[in-house]
């Protein structure tokens, strides 16, 4: 009875999961319906494990005197790894959610292979096409687990810089490839139609030491501020992963919830990649700013003037509307707080302001949004670039805080530079600009910043935190607001 | 094992390509404020890898087995946890503005997002 019911339960609770999910995502497209979305998705997951128990009815019989033990390992399993991944991720800091998220990604990219090496090891899966969907899901299941650890390896500060080695690209394709014929050979051998040589066991170990290796190469070369590509391609992989294995496995919910994952992530490719003005292939095969000539530029008019950052707080005090532009400098001298702080004492005296976010600005699609939220500045004072370019002009301050590359007008005109055709802010076109920067480095990029020498472009040099402490303490100065 | 469903190969190529469009239609609708969010929303969704794993595991007729499909399990559950736990604390902090002076035009904008969907 509970034999022919369990496969019914277990497909219906599976229905219900997907359907939660799309469900859960849809209500994603706005900031007030959002945090109950992912609360809808969540049911369907308990669900979904829940119900997923209910295999034990029906095992093999090889596996039916194991049963039970396997029932108290999936529950230690669950609650184990459940458990650390629940705990990190209530503690994680906010500045840090891109490296946890790495991780969480490049687990689920794991638990895809290793359903896919079960099924290859135990010789669970027949037929070529069935074989062949179970070796391409757990190649980009493999690759996205160890491309996503050298991702966390790198953003959580492991891995100081991009590591890149002569000829790394024939090296990546060798290494593909390698991996690509072992593949081929385990199917053929498996069909019967060659003589496996290596016993098969063997053959498959290879393929995922090969595809292991594979998403390593391919990840080291790619520096910091390219990683929201990054996370998107991992993203995206993991779902295609889980949605192969979801079809070796029939399961429909696992196939539905994978792919759509995978167009999602595909998406958030293509628009990261966009507003760099880059391919996905320029960004994840090309040395950027290494190209020959890439550091000519034309010549540099005017010069940098320093600015205490007293003066440029009261500037702002003065000022009928300023829109700050954070970047990820922002985000590392941990300034969110003392922003708000700041932003909240400017509308106190009736300054008009709005922040400015690049779609690339931090180091996952949208960070700078976070860390803003985070610090209490509300949704809808957050624009992001298309919404507000035009409001430049009209602007009497625009402060610059830890970006660079992104307001970098050469983007617009200069035909040699490395970033030309990347949409920018049009940050050098407010009446002043203020740059809070810690010295006078280039940007990612390495390319200089022309807007520092712009004449309505005033620097204050330091930490951007300390700096805006000092601009507070100015303001505060002055006196309470007449109007409080 | 026993399973009652058996998906022929060109309906597995229905689901994926409805999926996918779904999906790409579905995510095109977030705004860019919410991508982070996003991406550990959809990073959550392929979490359910871990039934998958309970699915390999229960299954299991060897210590081989059991303990890849102990790894799957771990991974898989450490994926939907973690993605769950840290979307919502994220959302959580996207605060509907409070009436603040001079603010009084966004709460109209807020309605209009409200009533797009």
């Amino acid at each position: 009875m509970l034999a022919t019911l369990a496969p019914l339960i277990v497909g219906a609770t599976g229905l219900v999961a997907a359907a939660l999910f799309l469900f859960g995502l849809l209500r994603m497209s706005s900031p007030v319906t959002a945090p109950s979305g992912i609360r809808v998705a969540g049911i369907g997951m308990a669900l979904a494990v829940l119900a997923s128990f209910l295999y034990s009815a029906n095992v093999d019989a090889a596996a039916q005197p194991h049963v039970l033990v396997n029932i108290g390992l999936a529950v230690v399993a669950l609650a184990l790894g459940g458990g650390l991944a629940w705990r990190s991720g209530r503690t994680v800091a906010m500045t840090a959610m891109p490296q946890m998220v790495a991780l969480y990604n490049g687990m689920g990219g794991g638990a895809a292979a290793a359903i896919a090496a079960v099924e290859l090891l135990g010789v669970k899966t027949t037929g070529s096409t069935a074989l062949a969907v179970t070796l391409v899901g757990a190649l980009i299941g493999a690759v996205s687990l160890s491309g996503s650890l050298i991702a966390w390896a790198k953003l959580d500060g492991r891995i100081e810089r991009p590591l890149r080695v002569k000829g790394q690209q024939a090296i990546n394709a060798l290494v593909m490839g390698v991996t690509l014929a072992v593949g081929g050979w385990i199917v053929c051998a498996s069909a019967g139609l060659v003589d496996p040589v290596v016993a098969l066991p063997t053959l498959i170990y290879a393929f995922f030491a090969c595809a292991l290796v594979f998403g390593v190469l391919m990840t080291l070369p790619i520096g910091g501020a390219d990683m929201p590509v990054v996370m998107s391609i991992y993203n995206a992989f993991t779902g295609l992963a889980v949605g192969l294995e979801g079809y070796v496995l029939q399961n429909p919910a696992l196939m539905i919830a994978g792919m759509v994952v995978g167009a999602a992530g595909l998406l958030l490719t293509l628009l990261m990649a966009r507003a760099m003005n880059r391919s996905v292939a320029n960004v994840v095969f090309t040395r950027f700013g290494e190209a020959p000539g890439a550091h000519k530029q034309g010549a540099i008019v005017g010069s940098l003037k320093p600015m205490a950052p007293g003066d440029a707080g009261i500037a702002m005090r003065y000022a009928s509307s300023v829109i700050i532009v954070p970047g990820y400098g922002l985000a590392v001298a941990q300034g969110q707080q003392k922003l708000f702080e700041f932003v909240t004492l400017l509308q106190a005296e009736g300054v008009r302001v709005r922040f400015a976010v690049h779609p690339v600005a931090g180091r996952m699609p949208g960070q700078m949004d976070v860390l803003l939220a985070e610090a209490g500045v509300p949704y809808d004072a957050i624009f992001q670039l298309e919404d507000i370019n035009a409001d430049f002009p009209d602007t009497d301050v625009a402060l610059i805080i830890g970006a660079n590359d992104v307001v970098n007008p050469a983007a617009r005109t200069d035909k040699s530079s490395p970033i030309y055709g990347m949409p920018i802010l049009d940050a050098d076109k407010a009446r002043k600009v203020f740059v809070v920067k810690r010295g006078e480095g280039k940007g990612y990029a390495g390319v200089v910043n022309t807007l520092f020498y712009a004449d309505n472009c005033s620097m204050v040099y330091g930490d951007a935190q300390v700096v805006l402490v000092q601009m507070i303490e100015a303001v505060k100065s002055l006196g309470l607001p007449v109007a409080a | 094992m026993y399973n009652a469903i058996d998906i022929p190969g060109l309906a597995a190529l229905y689901i994926f390509v409805l999926a996918a469009f779904a999906g790409w239609v579905i995510i095109g609708r977030v705004p860019a404020i919410l991508h982070t969010p996003l991406m550990s929303g959809s990073n959550f969704v392929h979490g359910i890898v871990v039934v998958g794993g309970v699915y390999a595991l229960l299954g299991a007729s060897n210590v081989q087995e059991q303990v890849i499909g102990f790894i799957a399990v771990l991974l898989g559950a450490g994926n939907a946890a973690g993605g769950y736990a840290v979307t919502d604390r994220m959302l959580a902090m996207f605060k509907t503005p409070d009436a603040k002076p001079g603010q009084r035009n966004r709460s109209a904008r807020v309605k209009h997002l409200h009533a797009k969907h």
